[in-house]
Parts: structure tokens; C-alpha cells; sequence
């Protein structure tokens, strides 16, 4: 089993592209014949979408419609959401065949996921909620120079939005291929066209209701494929003892598939992998953005709990997928397995097809009908949020405050977030095509090391220490956002692996470690080097903010309707 | 926020009943929340083997079942416990400020 022992190498061989498996790339797939309930759900999916979009329309007049949906949404609505925003198809594909392949390490990613819920929810929520209007560049300018930190906010934001866009993009054309038996390039563009309607349309109210849509759609084909697996695979007992004692005589690891295996090797990688994934969840603007969509901080506080349980649900979910694919598909006999080109049996569509397979195994084709059409859906909001949050930083953070300079109609500035959007859903289609031949794993690990480097550091010490100035967090801002960009560009998984250039220069494939420590230090020495009037004004200044980010006095209310 | 604002709200003993005791909370589950995280991921680094036990005699289940799950467990129940004290007290804290000082 050749092939077996060269995934397990090649997952050994790369965190980061383990991590990005699991979260933003599906990875190699076929072209499959057209599915007919498939493409009948889907439809369904998009009809109702789109009368959402026309109903939220008629509700979206004001900026504050537009970028919070009214501040109007409730704690659970919003739980949903974040949840929906969260579990892309490519973590839903990629950790259920990372189980698949390698067991129990897939485990360890999904924890790594989940766990900056937590910290976001004790360090950062109602301080958003308090503080914010519409992008976490609100709070990050809140007592700073408004025009250098709303360009860097944005400028973060935007470069963590395109490169999420990009792997997105890349996995909803191949999936789409795999699933629907469409061409990489009409699927693209059919998932920018439906984005582009319902962001400028619809604005975040649409966004918001077509995250909780997905969510549950998401929530419940999991739940019926992962139970239905456990039920089929130990023969109606229920028993996860029986299904792991199954997995373990069909796996050719054995017994490893209940063990870690290679997945985490250095400790210094391990750290810095879990810091990426832990802390880039907290600077994920699309997430982030999120928080102003509830009325105060009692509902942020709810929303997080919410979207924690059920992201933690599905993560479970995945895991139990992943087992019972290996023993529903992996038998030579199973009718899944399939020879490939260099003569190995392999996963029907590849490994990130397990979740799908799986759907049709126990429920043949309605069953993977329905499978196939909320994962096209689950694409289709995520890339919905990313391209909602890149037109705010545009509209409200760049062209607003820093080129208007605050003096801006209402209006005119929706009217530039809806430019914004279409041609953010122009450039999410163009960089689709243009990268589908390239291998877009390295892109989560560097998103996820950009949010934890660049966006995070200035935003919780923009909330918690009265003694940052704008020169230190310019300094640290910036330092984070280039030594992260760079630190991937120069290790194992971009130098040696995408750019064939030989031996990395920058020795880690998780930077966050690193580049975090930088911000962090360009923070703290920029702010304390910083003796000009307009840095003692912005200290002095903490205390108003304290006051309000504590009590929520002063902060932005509901829409009045 | 006008500054005299601030300063009513400053000034209310209950006030820093707030803020110190939803700091100090805050940030001991903040805490426990990293320990149990970078907990797991240094036993996976460094003691793979320990993960690795069965879980009863004779079991296929493995010690690293039950830990990884209850890792995700934690986190949710660690955001619930957050969630019930804030939502209760917290918010009573700050209804009463703003009652006090608006």
C-alpha cells in the first residue's frame, strides 16, 4: 500500500499543509458524471437564498444595515452565523479525510480550530461590541490617528480576506467539478455572480441569514451522515469502541489510527501551529465583524457561546465521519476505492471526497445529493462573509475615514461598499482561475498566521494597555503583517515546496511564534520610545475608552426599526 | 464620552466591583483555557505514549479519545460558565451603574 505510506510522508512532512488541508484546500479531486437531486437541492438552496437576499433587500437602507444588519441580530442568530462563517466545506471535507487517512491526528487540528473560541469570548467580544461600529478597525482607531491605523487595519484585512478568497475560490471550483460534474471555470464564476447578489443586495442581513441557513444545513447533514456511518458500521449498536475496533482491522496503521502519529513532531512547530490557529480566529475580520451585528455585549457574550458549541459539535461530528468512512469505504470491495493512475487504490475523487462518499454509501444518492448541495452552499456563505468584511474595510475603514476623512454621506458610502463588493467578487473569479493549477494549502496556514500576527496583536492591546500610542501599534502592526507574509514566503512549505528554491531560508513552516513575538515587541518598544504630545494625548485617552468598552456606555445601540 | 462622564463613572465603587472582579475572572479562564490546550498539544509532542494506553483493558479505545474530546468539551463549558456569570451579575453591575450615573 504504497500510496498509504506516501500520504502518511507527505502529512508528516508539512503542518502547515496538513492544517490547510484541513481548513481551506480539497485538494485533488475528479470530475464526476452529473447528479441530478444534487443539482435539484442546489437550486432549492439558491431559489431561497435569493428571496432572502430580495427580502433583506427592502430592509437594507442605512450603512448601519448594510455593514451590522440593523445591529439586530440576536445571540443565538448570531451564534449560528459565526458558526456558519466558520465551518468552511474545506474543513468539512478536509478534517473528515484527514481522520480518514491518518485517524486520531486529525483530532488535533480540530481542537486547535476550536480552541481560540474561548479567548475570544473572555478577552475580546463585548470589548468589540462596546467599542466597535461596523470593522475592527473601528476599535483599533478608536483613540489612535484615524488615517495610518484604519490603512492598516484595512490593509490587514483585505490581504487576510483575499488570501481566505483564494483558497476558498480554488476548493469551490474543484468540489463543484467533483460534485456536479461542472466545469472549474463556470463554477467559479457562478459562486462569485451569487455572492456579488447577495452582498450588494442584501447586504449583511442577506449574509447573515444565508450563514444560519447553511449552518443548519450544514449541522444536520453531518449529524445524519456521521450517526448513519456509526449505525451502518457497528451494525446498529451505537458503539464508537466497535467502530474504532473496526477502523483498526481495515486501517493498514492498525492500532495507530487511535494514536498521534507524525502530525506534531517539533515542539516549537507544535506551539507555533497552535498560536496560528488559537489566535488567528480572534483576527479574522469577517469574524470579527460578526460582533457588531448583535445589539450589546449580553448577546455577543451568547453568540459566542453558541457558535462554540456548535462548531465544537461538528468538529466531533467530522471526527466520527472520518472513522466511519474507514470502515465503510476503505475495504478494497467497497466499491470506493478506486486504482489511480500509478497503480495504488485510493478514496474515489481523493481523500477530501470521504464526508461525500460517505453520504452515499449509507444514504446512496439522495442522500449525496443533499451532501453535495450544502457543501456548493457552505462555499457560497463563507465566501459571502469574506467579501461582505474586504468591501467594509474598503468602503467604511479606506475611502470613508482615511480619503473622505470621516466626511461622507451615508449613502455614498454604501454605494462604495457596493462597488467594493463587485469588484471584490470580480477579482475572487479572476484569482480563482488564475490559481486553479497552483496548490493553494500553503494559503490557510498563511492566513492564519497573518490574522494572529498582524491583526490580533494591535486589537487586544488596543483594548487592554492604556500606554499604546500610534507609533507603536503602526510599528508592531506592520512588523507582524510583513515578518508573517515573509516568514512563509521564505520556510519549507512556500520556498521549498511551492517555489522549488531549495533549502528554506526561514527554517519553520509555522511562523506565528515568531512573527507574533515581533508585533508584540514593536508594540511595546514603539509605544514606550513614543514621548510626543499626540502619543501622551492617545494614553490619556484610554480611560474614556476603558469606561466604555467596560460598560458599554456611549456604545452603539440597535437600529431604531 | 464627556470627561465628568468618566468621572461619575470612575468614581463608583461599583464600578471597580466590575472590572476587577470580571478581570480576575476573565483571565483565570483565559488560563485555564491555554493550559488545557497547550496541555494536550505538548503530551502529543512529548508523550505520545501516555495517549497512546487503552483507555480499560482490552479496550481499542485509546486514552487520547477521551482527552482530545474533552479538550473541545472544556472549551464549550469554559465559555458557559463565562457566559452564566457575566449575563447575571456582570450585567446587574452594569444596569445599576448606568441607573446611578445617567
Amino acid at each position: 500500500m504504497r500510496l498509504w505510506q506516501n500520504a502518511f510522508a507527505a502529512l508528516a512532512l508539512s503542518l502547515v499543509a496538513g492544517a490547510a488541508l484541513a481548513a481551506g484546500d480539497v485538494g485533488e479531486v475528479k470530475k464526476q458524471s452529473v447528479n441530478i437531486p444534487a443539482i435539484i437541492m442546489f437550486l432549492a438552496f439558491v431559489a431561497a437564498t435569493l428571496g432572502i437576499t430580495y427580502w433583506a433587500a427592502q430592509r437594507t437602507k442605512t450603512a448601519k444595515d448594510f455593514y451590522a444588519a440593523g445591529g439586530g441580530i440576536t445571540g443565538f442568530q448570531n451564534g449560528l452565523a459565526i458558526a456558519g462563517d466558520y465551518m468552511s466545506a474545506a474543513s468539512f471535507l478536509g478534517i473528515s479525510g484527514l481522520v480518514f487517512i491518518n485517524g486520531y491526528d486529525g483530532l488535533i487540528y480540530s481542537v486547535g480550530w476550536l480552541v481560540g473560541w474561548p479567548i475570544i469570548m473572555f478577552l475580546m467580544a463585548e470589548q468589540l461590541r462596546n467599542l466597535g461600529k461596523y470593522t475592527y478597525a473601528d476599535v483599533v482607531s478608536y483613540r489612535f490617528q484615524r488615517v495610518p491605523m484604519r490603512t492598516m487595519a484595512a490593509t490587514g484585512s483585505l490581504v487576510v480576506v483575499i488570501l481566505y478568497l483564494i483558497g476558498q475560490m480554488v476548493g469551490a471550483g474543484k468540489l463543484i467539478q467533483v460534485l456536479f460534474g461542472l466545469d472549474y471555470v463556470y463554477a467559479v464564476t457562478i459562486v462569485g455572480i451569487l455572492i456579488i447578489l447577495y452582498v450588494t443586495f442584501g447586504g449583511m442581513l442577506a449574509t447573515t441569514w444565508v450563514q444560519i441557513i447553511k449552518a443548519c444545513l450544514l449541522l444536520g447533514g453531518a449529524t445524519i451522515i456521521a450517526f448513519g456511518a456509526l449505525y451502518v458500521a457497528t451494525d446498529g449498536s451505537l458503539s464508537p469502541e466497535r467502530l474504532f475496533q473496526k477502523a483498526t482491522e481495515i486501517h493498514n496503521k492498525k492500532d495507530a489510527v487511535m494514536r498521534p502519529g507524525a502530525l506534531v513532531t517539533s515542539p516549537i512547530e507544535a506551539i507555533s501551529l497552535g498560536l496560528a490557529l488559537m489566535f488567528g480566529t480572534a483576527g479574522l475580520p469577517h469574524i470579527l465583524m460578526r460582533f457588531f451585528t448583535v445589539p450589546n455585549a449580553t448577546e455577543a457574550r451568547k453568540s459566542v457561546f453558541y457558535a462554540t458549541g456548535f462548531i465544537g459539535y461538528f468538529y466531533i461530528l467530522t471526527f466520527l465521519i472520518g472513522f466511519g468512512a474507514i470502515v465503510l469505504l476503505m475495504p478494497a470491495d467497497s466499491g470506493y476505492m478506486v486504482t489511480n493512475a500509478k497503480g495504488v487504490l485510493e478514496l474515489k475523487g481523493g481523500q477530501n471526497m470521504a464526508a461525500v462518499n460517505l453520504s452515499a454509501a449509507i444514504g446512496g444518492n439522495i442522500l449525496l445529493g443533499f451532501i453535495s448541495a450544502v457543501a456548493f452552499a457552505t462555499i457560497l456563505a463563507v465566501v459571502s462573509g469574506l467579501t461582505l468584511a474586504g468591501a467594509s474595510a474598503i468602503s467604511h475603514d479606506l475611502y470613508a475615514n482615511v480619503v473622505a476623512h470621516g466626511n461622507v454621506d451615508e449613502l455614498q458610502e454604501v454605494r462604495v461598499s457596493k462597488i467594493a463588493t463587485l469588484v471584490l467578487g470580480v477579482i475572487a473569479i479572476l484569482l480563482g482561475i488564475a490559481f486553479e493549477q497552483q496548490n493553494v494549502a500553503y494559503l490557510v496556514g498563511l492566513t492564519f498566521s497573518v490574522a494572529a500576527s498582524a491583526n490580533f496583536p494591535i486589537l487586544i492591546v488596543s483594548i487592554f494597555w492604556s500606554k499604546m500610542t500610534t507609533k507603536g501599534a503602526l510599528l508592531g502592526g506592520w512588523l507582524g503583517l510583513v515578518s508573517s507574509t515573509l516568514f512563509v514566503i521564505l520556510g519549507p512549505t512556500v520556498w521549498t515546496d511551492v517555489l522549488k528554491l531549495g533549502d528554506a531560508i526561514f527554517p519553520f513552516k509555522n511562523p506565528a511564534l515568531f512573527s507574533m513575538t515581533l508585533s508584540f515587541l514593536g508594540i511595546f518598544i514603539g509605544s514606550i520610545m513614543d514621548s510626543s504630545e499626540q502619543g501622551k494625548r492617545e494614553c490619556a485617552s484610554f480611560e474614556a475608552q476603558d469606561v466604555r468598552c467596560q460598560t458599554g456606555i456611549g456604545a452603539e445601540g440597535a437600529a431604531s426599526h | 464620552m464627556q470627561q465628568d462622564l468618566v468621572h461619575a463613572i470612575k468614581s463608583n465603587p461599583k464600578y471597580h466591583e466590575l472590572v476587577s472582579k470580571r478581570k480576575a475572572f476573565a483571565w483565570i479562564l483565559a488560563i485555564v483555557m491555554l493550559v488545557i490546550y497547550y496541555g494536550f498539544i505538548l503530551i502529543v509532542a512529548f508523550n505520545k505514549a501516555f495517549l497512546s494506553q487503552q483507555l480499560w483493558t482490552g479496550s481499542i479505545t485509546t486514552v487520547g479519545i477521551p482527552i482530545g474530546l474533552g479538550v473541545i468539551v472544556s472549551a464549550f463549558i469554559l465559555t458557559g460558565i463565562y457566559v452564566f456569570r457575566a449575563n447575571s451579575e456582570f450585567d446587574r453591575l452594569t444596569r445599576e451603574i448606568k441607573e446611578e450615573v445617567l
